[in-house]
């Protein structure tokens, strides 16, 4: 399994995760986890997921889950769980 | 498992907090390209160092784009230069000629430095050392990639006044050969007193002789983040104030030793230390001036900055430490002038003199950096102040350096620009008594006894 974060921050509109969600399944990436709440006025989405089945490099997925966000307004990022792990896990 | 209020610290702190993963710095042993024929040396250093390097800037950006935490620099620190060229290096261009090698070699593998331009000559010179010094003018005016540095003095040995002397004239020769450019060959070149055995952090970076053949080595910065996480502890006591930087040291050079350890797989290059350094960009908020005084002092330079400094370096080591098993280097706050925008307002406020930034360097971790000082200071009067810098490392056994610009042409009141990260930085003011024939005694100080400390 190789876990990764997508984060998913900017104005709530209707369809964020599915246009999100749409794009992963086409990829072959399986979510495994969804939390979402509110941060200082804004949309916060965390999803952890696991690229191991993807049919793309993970330089693509990033650059285009930018662009998925870029289309619906919000800020999309994907990064590998382990600057987290690091960061916040002894 | 990770939450989501973790991610989003993580990410505010890149996003907003100016965090980021320095520097990878990739040290290469040259020892193995030394030999009698010049031209074959320069060949060999040039096919060592791009072979080993090749992919050092390539994996940089693939590991940043994956953890989404920039790494600003990659970089190369090599053997020091008078050691590979002692066998063939006879002139001073001989030298030069080995700089534009390395010049070539860090252009091509896309670094934005190399540092190992070096000489250590701590208790006296060979005729290849200071063959290399008297290079350095030539070689850092004909070069953008290269630093340099000479290490003049260490706490066991005493301090090499011959050489001193000799700085003094190399740092204002420097400076004239790069007038046209704010006299910016200066930033590339430090005085050191006590250089650590190995150190990747530029402009005094290079790999010591105690290293294996090739290493990979991360700067990790982020004062930035300190500066934020301590708006939240305002009025707080000291203890509160301690545990808050440690924490987030902690979280930083956790961030450095993922990137050390990716680096190192990934280029097939063993791992060793992090630089666990609070080293700050002119950028906005990403500067040691801003963290003193969110500690409480007015401006960087009031009294009491010198005992902030002291808390901050202390617990950026103390978290630090606990983030990774190899730290080294030259680990704590870095202060320098022209590369900190704090420090830069301190000083055009007067708030911040030279003889502060001094005593600061006593509890800081390395030295007088990047000061801007009248074009017509005296080449013993730069001797002078680098004297006095390697005796307070010497004394208190601890790495001290001076870098100095004398920019030529300009004087109190002006501001020289040096561009980049090298940033820029009012004239400060120099005592004007001279120090002449202090300088010019010969022969070296002695080391310091190590008992009766008083």
């Amino acid at each position: 399994m190789e876990k990764c974060i997508i984060t998913v921050v900017g104005r709530d509109t209707v369809g964020i995760i599915a246009k999100v969600c749409t794009y992963l399944a086409d990829a072959g990436i399986n979510i495994l986890d969804i939390s979402q709440t509110i941060l200082s006025g804004y949309f916060n989405m965390m999803m952890i997921v696991d690229v191991s089945g993807s049919v793309k490099s993970f330089d693509t997925v990033v650059s285009e889950l930018e662009e998925v966000g870029n289309s619906i307004g919000v800020k999309i990022k994907c990064q590998r769980e382990e600057i987290f792990d690091s960061m916040h896990r002894i | 498992m990770i939450n989501i209020m973790e991610v989003a610290e993580t990410n505010k702190m890149v996003e907003q907090e100016n965090l980021d993963v320095r520097t990878i710095t990739m040290g290469i042993s040259l020892l193995d390209c030394a030999g009698p024929d010049l031209s074959d040396v320069c060949d060999r250093i040039y096919r060592k160092i791009t072979s080993y390097a090749k992919d050092l800037v390539v994996t940089g950006e693939e590991i940043a784009r994956e953890i989404g935490v920039p790494i600003v620099n990659k970089r190369i620190s090599i053997t020091p230069v008078s050691l590979v060229g002692a066998a063939c290096c006879h002139t001073p261009d001989d030298y030069v000629q080995i700089c534009r090698t390395l010049e070539r070699a860090a252009l091509d593998v896309g670094v934005n430095f190399i540092g190992g331009y070096s000489a250590i000559v701590s208790k006296g010179m060979t005729p290849s050392d200071e063959l290399l010094i008297r290079s350095i003018p030539k070689a850092l005016s004909c070069t953008e990639h290269i630093c340099s540095s000479v290490n003049v003095g260490s706490t066991k040995t005493g301090i090499n006044m011959d050489a001193v002397r000799l700085m003094g004239q190399i740092v204002k020769e420097t400076a004239e050969r790069t007038k046209d450019m704010d006299s910016s060959g200066c930033t590339r070149l430090v005085v050191l007193c006590n250089a650590p055995d190995d150190n990747p952090f530029m402009a005094g970076a290079y790999l010591g002789v105690t290293e294996p053949d090739a290493v990979i080595n991360v700067g990790v910065s982020g004062p930035g983040v300190v500066k934020y996480a301590l708006e939240s502890v305002r009025g707080e006591s000291f203890e509160v104030l301690c545990e808050t930087i440690k924490k987030t040291a902690f979280k930083i050079t956790r961030v450095g030793q993922l990137v050390a350890q990716e680096a190192a797989r990934r280029l097939g290059v063993p791992f060793g230390i992090i630089d666990l350094s609070l080293a700050p960009t002119p950028a906005i908020g990403d500067s040691v001036a801003d963290i003193l005084e969110e500690i409480g002092v007015e401006k960087a330079g009031a009294p009491g900055t010198t005992a902030a400094l002291a808390l901050l370096n202390d617990q950026v080591k103390k978290g630090g430490v606990m983030a990774s098993s190899y730290v080294g280097g030259l680990s704590g706050a870095f202060i320098p002038v022209s590369e900190d925008q704090g420090m830069i307002d301190a000083a055009a406020a007067g708030a911040l003199t030279i003889e502060k930034l001094e005593a600061m360097t006593c509890v800081c971790s390395v030295g007088l950096d990047m000061i801007a000082i009248p074009g017509d200071t005296e080449a013993s009067t730069i001797s002078g102040i680098i004297a006095d810098e390697a005796a307070l490392g010497m004394v208190n056994q601890k790495t001290t350096a001076a870098r100095l610009i004398p920019v030529i042409g300009k004087t109190v009141g002006d501001h020289a620009e040096f561009g980049g990260l090298m940033g820029h930085a009012p004239i400060m003011p120099v005592n004007r008594f001279g120090c002449g024939d202090f300088i010019n005694r010969k022969g070296r100080i002695p080391a310091p006894l190590h008992s009766f400390k008083n």
